[in-house]
Order: structure tokens, then C-alpha cells, then sequence
């Protein structure tokens, strides 16, 4: 889950008597399965609500970028590099989609941009961490995207139309992440001890913190109950966790590598594989910025887009020149 | 902040023949930029023959207050659709 | 059937040997170059100026590290032809080491800022145009081939990194002095481009082999009139790089070569044999 824990600004739902008769016909379109659309009326809550979730996946995916980018350089093979590059690309352009989807809420991409260089915006939890071997490329694919793709399939259907209709882009592109990340594990788990070794390390590694991606408990939830009645958030945290748990574990499996889990196990009553407690101390720590990358991820970021400063400028420079040519033509 | 490079909208058209679609937007310092950027972040996957992009300042926009006026008139001139006109079975080609 | 072969082996001749040699050479100097500076394309990665920047730049490199793919494929065949052992792609790519490697220096040259990538980008993308459009005509049908697929994805190279050069150029006054310290820079590196040692000139003479010595005019005419447009004063020709045939295309290159190299075949060096 790209957009963790948005805060809507709201104590509680609002009920039927409480709303004005804008907020009440917003919320039965809403309820009707219209789409919201830019320039249609909405609560000035749910237009902050979705600019600070959808810059918040935006930022993900080009924050996202960084730990995978850390490989393309060291990229085993030729095919390798080059569906990593791919991927890593793919990631820029659905960054490159959702700030244009938050963008028709009024806000510009340079201004998300401040906010995330400031640290008033924030990203998924999970790009905090490094990658440390090549497998942990493999995992990325397979068990962040994985679970990325599973939060944004239900997303194609949210109320905010341009968000829906950026997540069917991303959701169609993105079909191919998560089998290159299964097939470079499979490959290491078919090679040598060594590859077998950095497979199940890069598991063992990634596997909770990619279950803290889908956000604390639904208990815990302050949030969700409005993100709910908006249709900005289909699922809950717990039944996406759940869900996600229940379809990786068999994959686990046939790779042969072992989840990092004790607990983990079965319950043919529920239906579902029951797993052991989440740390989440450590999920507040790396939200707080005391993440393996926090720093090295922002600074990074600061760089690059300080850096790219003058070429900006000069583009819009050179712009302006040309633009005053063709009037004096 | 205020040298933001502008917001373009892209249009392609596939390669069915159909009529260029919105697909999204970007931003580009100029004409050129823009369909360059557009070819780039919009083509990866061979999704189009044909390009426009147009400045998103430039897209004149009818409001949601109009969509009555503007939209419910249509409603009522079915005979615009060919299903309005039932057609004898025998008859073929039409 | 497998004595026909055989025979046809042994009585090669030496001349023919060389030619696979040569060819094989060759086709190692049109690989490498895409390869390498694909490899320095890939260090931006997440880190271009602006997201559409990054897309596109490593739309560059993607096409980049197809074409060199599958030269370094047909060099194997080559190989296989007249030795004794047979390499794909990869066992190239990743199993030589700096003096094997026959890219051009100017591809080698590390990213400095965004100024010094696209100058360098444009340098070589103009004449990496040249070369592929006159080995079209080349006698060989699978030289052919690959020239002209990348051909039509260079053609797209060099309009982009033609137009930032312009863009950079005759932007601000800083991205002007920038632009101009790039392509000062880099200039000494254009040299060898146009020099055609002996293993060239044979292929040229037999008719596979673009001759790169009818190219610089043409290169010339191509980046000078960019360059004015850019506001850019073209360097004046002075001292350049890998000349007395001793530069990147004889496997000469500068300090920079070996760590890319370093960097790029880490994995496969050090867990010899693994498939990845």
C-alpha cells in the first residue's frame, strides 16, 4: 500500500442531519457510484483528504524508485538490466500519472514536491529499507508490488475520477512487476547455495515490513471510516493484509524458502493462514524517520531535484527567448 | 517555484483508427518538450500512432452548473440514435 | 554430413579466419559503445532534473542496451565461427575486462552534470546515426539488419539530445556557460570516432564496414549547425584522444572504463558460473 495512514482531517463521520444539502447530494452521488469529477462540488475535507493520499502514492513510487535504482548499475545480466530499467521507469511514469491526477485538485507538482523535500508529505514506510543483494530486487517485485497491486486493483473503482482512472493505467502497467520480481526469485532459488541463501535472507528481510505496508490494525484505523464513506479507500487494512498473506505464502512455498514467521500457520476453520504479531514499534520508528534510508532516500531526492534546478530554468528560459522571437517574426 | 513548467494535456491516437483520446498530462517547457515528453511517458507499450498535446490553460472546459443546459436537451432527441428506428427483419443492409 | 563440416573447416583459409576475426572485432567496437553508455545512462536512474526527463532518458538507454544485446549476440556466432569456444551475450558483457572492450572513450566518460551527459549524448548519438544508416548497405545481411533497426531509434537519439543542447545552450546565462564547458570538455574525445585502423579498413574493403573517415564532414555539418543554433562556439580542433591507433576501439582506454566495469560485472564475477 503506496498511501499509508492519510490523515482526512475529520474526528468522525458525519451523519444524514449533520451535512449541508451540498454535502448530502456529494455523498449520494458518492453512495450512487458516480464519479467525482475536478471540477464538480466537494468538501474542502475530501479534496485534502485525496491531495495529500494521492501525492502520498506519488511520492511512493518515485521515492520507490531509489532502492531499486540502487541495482540497475549491478544488474546480473544484460535481460536483467534491462526489464529493471523498464520497471523502474514504469514507477516514474505512474508518479508521473498521479501528480497529474492531484494536480486537478488544485494543487501544483512543484508545491507537492516542497512539501515532500520538507518532510510535511510522506511516503510508503517501505522504501525506507535498503537492498542490501540482488535478491532483494526479486522481493521488491514479488512482495512490495505484490502488496502494492492488491490495494490498488480495488482503488480503479474509487469516487475521485481521475485517481480511478490513473490507477487503471497503473494497474494495467504494472501487471508485469510482480512476475519479474517471482522470476528472479525463482531463478535464485533453483541456482546455487549461495542464491538460495540470498533469496531466503532478502525474505527474511522484506517479508514484515511488507506486511506494515498495508497500514496499522483496522482497530487502530483513526482514518479510515470517512476514507470508507468516500470511496477513497475500498478495503480494509486487516482484509487486504489478510488477503495478501493467504496468496504469498504458497509462493513462498514452491520457491522453498521459509517465511520468517513462527507462528505462521494454517487455520482450516477461517479459511486463512494465521500469522504472528507485527512489530509496529518499528513501523512508527521508520514513519517517525528513524528508518534504515529515511535520510539517504530525502537526500537523494533534495539532490536530484536540486541538481536538475538549472536545467529547468533554462528550459523555460529558452522557451521564453523563442516564444518572443516568433512575436517579433 | 513560480518557473514551473507548464501543464500539457495528451491526446494519442491508437493505431484502430479510432479518434485521439485524452490519456493524461504532463509538463513540458515547450511545444516540441511536450510531444517528445508525451511520446515517452504516454508510447511505452506501442500504444499510439499520433499525438497531441495541447496546454491544459488552452482546453476550454464546460462546467458542471451547465451540464443541465448543455446535456439534457440531447435526452430528448432519441431519433438522433439508430435504434429509434425499428427496422422490418426482411430488410437487410441498413 | 558432420565429416562436410568438417572439411569445410579445414580447409578455411587463413584469409577467411582473419575476416571472422576482424568481424568479430568489429562487432564488439558496435556494441560496446551502446553498452557502455547505456550503463552510464542507467546511473541516472531516479535521479534525472524532472519524472519526464527520467522516462525519457532511459528510453534512451533501454534502446541502447537492445542494440548492444544484439551485437554482442552476433559477435558470439562470430566468435564460435573461427574459435573454439562459443559466448553469449552475457559471458561478453560481463566476463571481459577493460582491455577487451572496444567502445569509444567519449561513451566511457563519467555523467558530470546534466549539461555533460547531454553533450555527450549528442556527440556520439550524431555520429552513432552516420554509422548505422551507412552499415544499411553493409555486404553483411545481419550487420544490416541490426543497423537498421537502431537506426530508426537513434534517429529519435539524437532530435532529443539535439534539442536540449539547443535548449541548455540558449537557455540562462549558467546553463550556457555549462553547455559550453561540456561540449569543451568532451571535444577531444570526437577524434577517434573518424579514424579507421587496419581492422576497419579491411572490413570497409570488403564491403561490411562503414568507412567512419567519410562520416566526419557530414558529422561536422550536422553538429556545427546545432551548435550555432545553441549559441554554442564549436571547440577548435586541437589535440585529440586515442590516436596512433591507441584508443578506445583498440581496447586503450581511459581510467573511467574499469570502474564502470567494475560495477557492472561485480555479480557475475564474483559468483562464478550462477544463472541469474
Amino acid at each position: 500500500m503506496y498511501a499509508q495512514m492519510v490523515d482526512t482531517g475529520v474526528r468522525s463521520v458525519k451523519g444524514q442531519a449533520e451535512m449541508t444539502t451540498e454535502e448530502r447530494a456529494f455523498q449520494a452521488r458518492i453512495d450512487a457510484d458516480i464519479r467525482i469529477e475536478p471540477k464538480d462540488w466537494m468538501p474542502e475535507a475530501y479534496r485534502r483528504t485525496l491531495i495529500r493520499q494521492v501525492s502520498q502514492h506519488a511520492h511512493s513510487e518515485i521515492v520507490g524508485m531509489l532502492p531499486e535504482g540502487n541495482w540497475v548499475t549491478r544488474a546480473p545480466s544484460l535481460k536483467r538490466k534491462a526489464i529493471l530499467m523498464a520497471k523502474i521507469q514504469d514507477e516514474a511514469g505512474h508518479g508521473l500519472y498521479l501528480y497529474s491526477a492531484a494536480e486537478t485538485l488544485g494543487i501544483t507538482r512543484d508545491q507537492m514536491v516542497a512539501d515532500l523535500h520538507s518532510g510535511k508529505a510522506k511516503y510508503s514506510s517501505i522504501f525506507n529499507y535498503p537492498t542490501l543483494s540482488w535478491a532483494d530486487i526479486g522481493a521488491i517485485g514479488w512482495l512490495v508490488d505484490g502488496a502494492a497491486i492488491m490495494n490498488q486493483i480495488p482503488l480503479c473503482r474509487c469516487s475521485f475520477g481521475p485517481y480511478a482512472r490513473a490507477m487503471v493505467r497503473i494497474c494495467k502497467e504494472e501487471s508485469f512487476h510482480q512476475r519479474q520480481g517471482y522470476d528472479i526469485m525463482l531463478s535464485l532459488s533453483r541456482g546455487t547455495a549461495e542464491q538460495k541463501a540470498m533469496a531466503q535472507d532478502a525474505l527474511n528481510r522484506w517479508w514484515w515490513p511488507s506486511l506494515m505496508m498495508f497500514g496499522p490494525p483496522d482497530a487502530e484505523s483513526v482514518h479510515s471510516a470517512q476514507s470508507a464513506a468516500w470511496k477513497i479507500k475500498i478495503l480494509s487494512n486487516d482484509e487486504l493484509r489478510q488477503r495478501f498473506v493467504d496468496q504469498t505464502v504458497p509462493q513462498a512455498d514452491y520457491l522453498g524458502i521459509t517465511m520468517p514467521d513462527p507462528d505462521l500457520q494454517w487455520n482450516p476453520e477461517r479459511n486463512h493462514y494465521e500469522f504472528g504479531a507485527i512489530d509496529w514499534s518499528e513501523f512508527m520508528e521508520v514513519l517517525k524517520g528513524n528508518g534504515p534510508c529515511n535520510r539517504d532516500r530525502l537526500a537523494t531526492r533534495v539532490k536530484a531535484w536540486d541538481d536538475g534546478a538549472w536545467v529547468r530554468d533554462a528550459a523555460m528560459a529558452h522557451a521564453a527567448k523563442r516564444a518572443s522571437r516568433q512575436q517579433v517574426a | 517555484m513560480a518557473n514551473e513548467w507548464p501543464l500539457w494535456e495528451v491526446f494519442i491516437r491508437s493505431q484502430h483508427g479510432l479518434a485521439h483520446k485524452h490519456v493524461g498530462s504532463l509538463h513540458a517547457a515547450d511545444p516540441e518538450m511536450a510531444i517528445r515528453n508525451a511520446r515517452d511517458v504516454y508510447t511505452r507499450r506501442n500504444e499510439g500512432v499520433s499525438i497531441w498535446a495541447v496546454r491544459s490553460s488552452d482546453v476550454v472546459a464546460s462546467s458542471p452548473g451547465d451540464k443541465e443546459a448543455l446535456f439534457e436537451p440531447a435526452n430528448s432527441k432519441i431519433y438522433r440514435h439508430p435504434t429509434f428506428f425499428p427496422m422490418p427483419e426482411e430488410v437487410k443492409h441498413l | 554430413m558432420g565429416a562436410g563440416i568438417d572439411t569445410a573447416v579445414d580447409t578455411a583459409t587463413d584469409a577467411e579466419m582473419d575476416n571472422e576475426r576482424r568481424l568479430f572485432d568489429y562487432l564488439l567496437r558496435l556494441g560496446d559503445s551502446p553498452l557502455v553508455l547505456a550503463q552510464r545512462l542507467g546511473e541516472w536512474v531516479g535521479k534525472g532534473p524532472i519524472i519526464e526527463e527520467d522516462l525519457a532518458l532511459t528510453n534512451v538507454g533501454l534502446d541502447l542496451i537492445g542494440q548492444a544485446r544484439l551485437w554482442l549476440s552476433f559477435a558470439g556466432e562470430v566468435e564460435a565461427r573461427y574459435a573454439g569456444k562459443r559466448r553469449d551475450e552475457d559471458q561478453l558483457a560481463f566476463l571481459r575486462d577493460s582491455g577487451e572492450f572496444r567502445n569509444l572513450l567519449l561513451v566511457e566518460q563519467p555523467n558530470g552534470n546534466y549539461g555533460d551527459t547531454t553533450a555527450r549524448q549528442f556527440l556520439f548519438d550524431a555520429w552513432h546515426l552516420l554509422v548505422l544508416r551507412a552499415l544499411a548497405d553493409s555486404a553483411d545481411p545481419r550487420v544490416a539488419e541490426i543497423a537498421v533497426k537502431g537506426a530508426k531509434e537513434v534517429a529519435y537519439h539524437v532530435e532529443r539530445s539535439g534539442d536540449w543542447i539547443i535548449r541548455l545552450g540558449d537557455g540562462t546565462d549558467e546553463s550556457h556557460a555549462k553547455m559550453q564547458a561540456a561540449i569543451d570538455g568532451l571535444w577531444m574525445y570526437t577524434g577517434e570516432m573518424f579514424r579507421a585502423d587496419a581492422t576497419e579498413l579491411a572490413l570497409v574493403d570488403a564491403g561490411v564496414a562503414a568507412d567512419v573517415r567519410a562520416l566526419e564532414a557530414p558529422w561536422r555539418q550536422t553538429v556545427e549547425a546545432l551548435l550555432a543554433e545553441a549559441t554554442i562556439a564549436v571547440p577548435a580542433s586541437g589535440f585529440m584522444q586515442g590516436g596512433r591507433g591507441r584508443g578506445g576501439k583498440q581496447g586503450v582506454h581511459t581510467e573511467h572504463l574499469g570502474h564502470l566495469l567494475a560495477e557492472m560485472q561485480f555479480l557475475p564475477r564474483a559468483y562464478p558460473g550462477a544463472r541469474w
